[in-house]
């Protein structure tokens, strides 16, 4: 089982002139961490929402978890990526109005799938998870989300992402408002857990000096040659 | 997603709990308006109760009612004391009372009646009179008064006190009957109806102040009422001058007063020569409409026989536009409290755009998210309700006493009929209708942002 397959992806947003995507080939095996760098606004976005079916692609070009996202539509599509895909934005990854340890856990109330590999108690998974990227003290499980600091918000959102060992992570910059050492030392962390938990990881930054902490490296430039 | 909801909702529970109160307000309006009203109606349609039948010289009945039972204008020409007579010897009339009015005291209507009055007259639900200090007056205490709570209470009037009455209606008056002062012997309790504010003489004192007086006042405007009531006592008298009738029955009283009346009718100790107006009852209720028919068609009295509950109906029907004025204004406050909740929902969605994004992410389908913003309503429309209803109460406990004791307005505390609840389910519905417009925004807005976070 491959966690990411795609094929001669070509992507054009609805009304615009060229392609922002063309991709010939791109897969990700299970536990595999991919380092992918670009500058801003060259389509590194556009592809991880193609990716999580955000957006609309053809059938047959991207396979998440063996399956064809531009075959299935809709509400399903919004349960498939919660049961196979982990998410970690830039910045405001979390809700507000819940705890830490609640938005771990969030995943889990979206889906059965997570909420079956999460363990026979999720909550104590959860913590665990935070203890293990570094938020161990019990205070901070049940704080709001906006009380904690923006590194220890990534982190919490490193947590939701793993929760339930889904197939694949996408992180889309998630350390470009994290200070140089939180920034190494996130990173590090993430892939170390993705590689335990056997979850294929796609790092997505414009940042090259991270790229030592992951398998393998590629340049979005280059992937995507099939723009025109 | 009740706990999502609510944790959301926790989150702005200032904002949140101003929209509760906003729609609490309403919900509590809408209900009191509406307990007011029927308050109001029962306490209107309660003030002749125990009344079978009004009868009066012809006129229209709504007049009649206002002038027998509210003490608002006057009854035209008077009735002669035959017809009242005949009344009382029907077979089915149980009691008569008979009526005299058109004096004021310092601006206050002054009836003239009789002892069965008090026995007879039934006020908010069938309550009788009763005193809060002396003794009602008896048939042969003829210059004693029994004054209203209203009035005592304005004048300071207690039992003992001795009270000169006007001619008229009028608040001012310089016809004072000041030759003829009445002692009170007794202050009524308090009812919440007209006979508050009125003053209670016997037939006896009543006539002594007319002794050169004729008839009350005639209304100009109602036809029936004119002056031409000789000939609706042709059976009694011939067509006199009002001066004459006088002399004729004062001959025509000591005949009869102590001959075949004397026995069977001890009430009625004084036989005035004219009366305003009769109260009946019946002893089978169920003939009344055969008796007002057989008072309407006496070829010899122009009378006019009003059912108290029809002509109240009548009358509250031309108050009624007061009454819609105030049920729309309890809904305009309630349309302003669902328009508020509609805002406060509204306005967050864009500062809530991120939260919805994450939420997606995580798997919440759109659909989810919209039912998120409903469920938000319901909790806030359900708050808003109950807190209403608690409010409701708690002023319904609080005025009730009040209420009652000044106006006769009973409140039903805890009672919540079935107008009532469907009301209330009305108002939840005109919530989560309202909330679907910011739902459908959330939802066409969640779809179009995908997972995109931005700022």
């Amino acid at each position: 089982m491959h966690p990411l397959r795609i094929e001669r992806l070509v992507y054009r947003w609805p009304g615009a002139e060229r392609s922002t995507l063309g991709i010939g080939a791109l897969s990700l095996a299970s536990g595999e961490s991919l380092f992918l760098y670009g500058p801003s606004g060259c389509g590194k976005s556009t592809l991880l929402s193609a990716i999580a079916g955000v957006v609309d692609v053809p059938k047959g070009v991207i396979h998440v978890a063996d399956q064809d996202i531009g075959a299935v539509c809709g509400g399903t599509r919004d349960r498939f990526r919660v049961d196979h895909i982990g998410m970690i934005f830039q910045v405001f990854n979390l809700v507000p109005w819940l705890s830490a340890l609640e938005n771990v856990l969030l995943p889990c109330t979206f889906s059965q799938r997570r909420r079956a590999r999460a363990g026979d108690n999720p909550a104590r998974t959860a913590r665990r998870l935070l203890d293990e990227l570094g938020l161990s003290d019990p205070s901070l499980a049940s704080k709001q989300a906006h009380e904690l600091s923006v590194g220890q918000q990534q982190r919490v959102a490193a947590a939701r992402a793993l929760i339930g060992t889904p197939d694949l992570i996408l992180a889309d910059e998630p350390t470009s408002a994290l200070d140089e050492a939180t920034k190494a030392a996130f990173v590090d962390l993430l892939a170390r857990e993705c590689a335990e938990a056997g979850t294929a990881l796609l790092f997505v930054s414009h940042d090259r000096s991270l790229e030592r902490h992951f398998d393998r490296g590629v340049d979005f430039l280059a992937l995507n040659g099939g723009a025109a | 997603m009740l706990g999502f909801s609510l944790r959301s909702l926790w989150n702005r529970r200032f904002v949140a709990g101003l929209t509760v109160l906003a729609i609490s307000l309403s919900v509590a309006l809408i209900l009191g308006v509406e307990r007011l009203r029927d308050g109001a109606r029962d306490s209107f349609a309660n003030s002749a109760s125990g009344i079978d039948l009004i009868v009066a010289p012809r006129g229209n009945s709504v007049q009649i009612l206002m002038a027998t039972v509210f003490g608002v204008g006057g009854t035209g020409t008077g009735m002669t004391w035959d017809s009242f007579e005949w009344l009382e010897d029907r077979p089915e009339v149980a009691w008569a009372v008979p009526i005299q009015m058109g004096d004021n005291h310092r601006g206050y209507p002054v009836i003239g009646t009789d002892a069965s009055y008090f026995e007879h007259f039934r006020h908010s639900g069938g309550q009788p009179l009763s005193l809060a200090a002396g003794t009602f007056f008896t048939g042969d205490m003829a210059d004693a008064a029994v004054v209203g709570a209203e009035v005592a209470a304005r004048f300071g009037y207690a039992p003992g006190a001795v009270i000169v009455n006007a001619h008229g209606s009028g608040e001012v008056s310089f016809d004072l009957h000041d030759d003829a002062p009445f002692t009170i012997s007794g202050v009524l309790a308090p009812t919440g109806t007209a006979v508050d504010r009125m003053v209670f003489v016997t037939l006896e004192g009543f006539d002594t102040l007319h002794a050169q007086d004729d008839a009350p006042l005639a209304d100009p405007l109602d036809p029936a009422a004119m002056p031409a009531d000789g000939h609706g006592e042709d059976d009694a008298h011939d067509d006199h001058d009002a001066q004459d009738d006088h002399d004729v029955h004062d001959a025509h009283h000591d005949h009869e007063a102590h001959g075949d009346h004397e026995g069977t009718e001890a009430g009625h100790g004084h036989e005035p020569d004219r009366i305003n107006a009769v109260y009946v009852g019946l002893i089978d209720r169920t003939n009344v409409l055969g008796l007002q028919r057989a008072v309407n068609e006496r070829p010899s009295g122009a009378l006019s026989a009003v059912l108290p509950a029809v002509a109240l109906a009548e009358l509250w029907g031309i108050a009624g536009t007061a009454e819609r004025a105030m049920r729309l204004m309890a809904w305009a406050v309630a349309l302003a409290g669902m328009i508020g909740m509609v805002v406060m929902l509204s306005a967050t969605l864009d500062t809530r755009r991120r939260e919805f994004a994450i939420l997606r992410s995580v798997g919440a389908t759109p659909a989810r998210i919209f039912g998120l913003i409903v469920t938000e309503a319901a909790i806030l429309s359900a708050a808003g309700l109950i807190l209403g209803l608690v409010l409701l109460s708690v002023a319904t406990f609080v005025t009730d006493p009040i209420l009652s004791a000044r106006f006769g307005l009973r409140l039903g505390l805890n009672v919540f009929g079935a107008s009532e609840l469907a009301t209330l389910f009305v108002i939840f519905c005109a919530g989560l209708l309202a909330s679907l417009v910011p739902a459908v925004r959330v939802y066409r807005m969640t779809l179009a942002d995908g997972l995109s976070v931005r700022l």
